[in-house]
């Protein structure tokens, strides 16, 4: 899994098979003391995540079949598993 | 899953026979600001994104299966285009 801080949304309407009514959040990977490093990516929210939050993503197909109980999402990879409220 | 550019197209006539009617796009990956990032890729497109269009795409298997076909040898496809992106102004 990978730590990310959410800094966005994005809206889209034309979208592939598996891919509807979802939130799609903008992460950007943070190290454990919230500096900012590397790339941002897109996720799917499975968590009720927020703008602001800090997160958990996972980035593998099938753990991304089980966070989102469904089957026929075999397109999606990466997905939001947790919100971090702390790291001590 | 990672925000991208549609910068072009990709006309094939000998390829592996799997590939026949697909349609190659050039992505050139960009991040939040839309600031190109890293080298642009050939993705499946079955969304008939335009040149220019921001979109969205995933690699690997699950790329693969945007192709509902039995053969769909493919490691990067568009999932989605993009309407609107709302990103915090905290960088």
């Amino acid at each position: 899994m990978r730590l990310g801080k959410v800094i966005g949304t994005v809206v889209s309407t034309v979208k592939a098979k598996g891919y509807e009514a979802r939130k799609i959040l903008v992460i950007q990977p943070v190290d454990p003391v919230g500096i900012f490093t590397g790339t941002s990516f897109l996720a799917f929210d499975a968590v009720q995540a927020g703008v602001g939050d800090v997160v958990l993503t996972i980035e593998e197909g099938n753990s991304a079949r089980q966070v989102l109980q469904n089957d026929d999402v075999v397109t999606v990879k990466t997905v939001i598993a947790a919100i971090v409220d702390e790291i001590a | 899953m990672k925000l991208g550019k549609i910068i072009g197209r990709v006309v094939s006539t000998q390829k592996v026979e799997s590939f026949e009617g697909l349609k190659l796009v050039l992505v050139q990956p960009v991040n939040e600001r839309m600031e190109s990032v890293g080298d642009a890729i050939v993705a499946v497109d079955t969304l008939q994104a335009d040149i220019g269009q921001a979109i969205y795409f995933e690699v690997s298997k699950e790329a693969s299966r945007v192709i509902e076909r039995e053969m769909n040898p493919c490691d990067a496809a568009i999932v989605g285009i993009v309407d609107d992106m709302n990103i915090l102004k905290i960088k």
